[in-house]
């Protein structure tokens, strides 16, 4: 734990002098709520669609941040440095994935509330606690499986194609319950105040799988 | 009395990149305290040997053993005990010098105290505050050069070590990574002269094959002629 401690605040400090991750990540939901308000040429969506739209977007905007989770370890003798300390190798998956949790956490302080203004009908306050619930736990399976598809991509020459081929396929069965268990939050009418129970017991255990499956694997992507 | 075992030893040891051969049967014994040199040209293994004693890569055949611990099984217990001064400096560009080996002290467990000894060793302390990526290529391998002795590791793979430096820079760091640190050293060098003066033990690499192993007064200019050929 301390060790992972030691690579997150230096992966956080790396972020907060280059912004290079978490601002591409906002912009590129915004820019996508634009789209899709020309897209599907309504003024305000609600319900299944407002939930799918929003799932969307910030799936896709988490591709960039996975993309460029593992980068500077790749190009700045990161791994090497690291693997030469006489420490616990999955302190390294453990660091990532909380890195990329919180860059999740920071892209959807901006873009919920923007989400809420531009496209949402109904208001966002009511849904908001369950909301942020949905989010939580799917941003734990991006996180994870983010760092896991980030960790082989960045052995690659085609890191850029092989993090979204690797990832969103990985990444539905998230995409499919978080959606789900937003849709009822969002609805202009009968809204409910909590998300259904069902749906995040699902992204829980989708969660569970993949934390233990990446702590399985991990140290093996270190290895040459 | 019980024997001390070598710092270093290799036993036929392989290494393959897919169908290229990168060492082959390659064996070697040095004793604490040591500094052997490794020649050869570009491409003969040098920086291949190099990684696998520092537990970056693993060989595919023979054995290797560092302070009587085996490779790879025993990395754990080796990496505390070892530095590596690569081609690339392992330090990240947009932290600062400072930070760069604070960090890297944390993960040894050193203490940030020691930080400060190393950069003041070097006379980097004042540019030790700006980003690595503002520093010149001389500064930043003195500062490299700190990172690999942060942890005072007792046995130092150094792959050209005075790449970048000037004379007066070169001189501030010997005593780290010098003779005189009293290191167990395995060393590389373009400058085949300047090695074999270092040396205690050559072991020179022709196509990944040992062409020489030997005390440096026995590899004669004929024999470093054809090594260079």
């Amino acid at each position: 734990m301390r060790t992972a401690l030691i690579l997150l605040r230096k992966d956080l400090r790396l972020e907060l002098r280059t912004m290079e991750t978490v601002p591409a990540m906002i912009l590129f939901a915004l820019v996508t709520f634009v789209i899709f308000h020309f897209g599907l040429n309504r003024a305000t969506i609600d319900g299944q669609l407002a939930a799918g739209v929003l799932t969307a977007t910030l799936l896709f905007a988490a591709m960039l941040g996975i993309n460029r989770l593992f980068v500077a370890e790749r190009e700045q003798g990161g791994f090497d440095a690291f693997l030469l300390a006489p420490v616990d190798r999955s302190a390294m998956l453990l660091a990532k994935a909380a890195a990329l949790f919180l860059f999740l956490a920071a892209l959807e302080v901006i873009a919920v509330p923007a989400f809420g203004l531009f496209l949402l009908g109904p208001s966002l306050g009511p849904p908001l606690p369950g909301l942020i619930a949905v989010l939580a736990l799917a941003d734990l399976g991006l996180a994870v499986i983010g760092t896991l598809v980030s960790g082989i991509a960045v052995q690659t020459r085609a890191r850029d194609l092989i993090g979204p081929m690797m990832g969103l396929p990985l990444l539905i069965p998230a995409l499919i319950a978080t959606a789900r268990g937003a849709g009822p939050l969002l609805r202009t009418v009968h809204a409910s105040s909590a998300p259904p129970g069902k749906w995040l017991a699902i992204l829980a255990l989708y969660d569970l799988v993949f934390a233990l499956l990446a702590y399985a694997v991990f140290d093996f992507l270190l290895e040459d | 009395m019980v024997e001390e075992p070598p710092a270093i030893e290799l036993r036929g040891l392989a290494r393959y990149f897919g169908e290229r051969v990168a060492l082959s049967g390659v064996s070697v014994r040095v004793r604490p305290g040591a500094t052997l040199a490794v020649l050869g040209r570009n491409g003969a293994g040098k920086s291949t040997l190099l990684r696998i004693l520092a537990t970056l890569l693993r060989p595919h055949a023979g054995e290797v053993a560092v302070f009587g611990e085996a490779l790879p099984r025993r990395g754990f217990a080796v990496r505390a005990r070892l530095g590596l001064l690569a081609h690339e400096p392992l330090l990240y560009r947009e932290l600062t010098g400072r930070e760069n080996l604070e960090y890297h002290a944390r993960l040894h467990g050193v203490a940030l105290g020691r930080v400060q000894r190393v950069l003041e060793a070097v006379e980097m302390e004042r540019r030790a505050e700006e980003p690595i990526r503002l520093l010149s290529r001389g500064m930043v391998q003195r500062l490299a050069v700190c990172r690999a002795v942060l942890h005072e590791p007792q046995l130092l793979l150094l792959d050209e070590p005075r790449a970048n430096l000037d004379p007066v820079a070169s001189e501030l760091v010997e005593p780290l990574i010098g003779r005189e640190s009293g290191r167990t050293r395995v060393l590389t060098s373009h400058d085949p002269r300047a090695a074999l003066a270092e040396a205690d033990l050559v072991l020179a690499l022709k196509d990944g094959r040992a062409a020489f192993v030997g005390a440096p007064t026995e590899l004669g200019d004929a024999k470093l002629r054809d090594l260079y050929a």
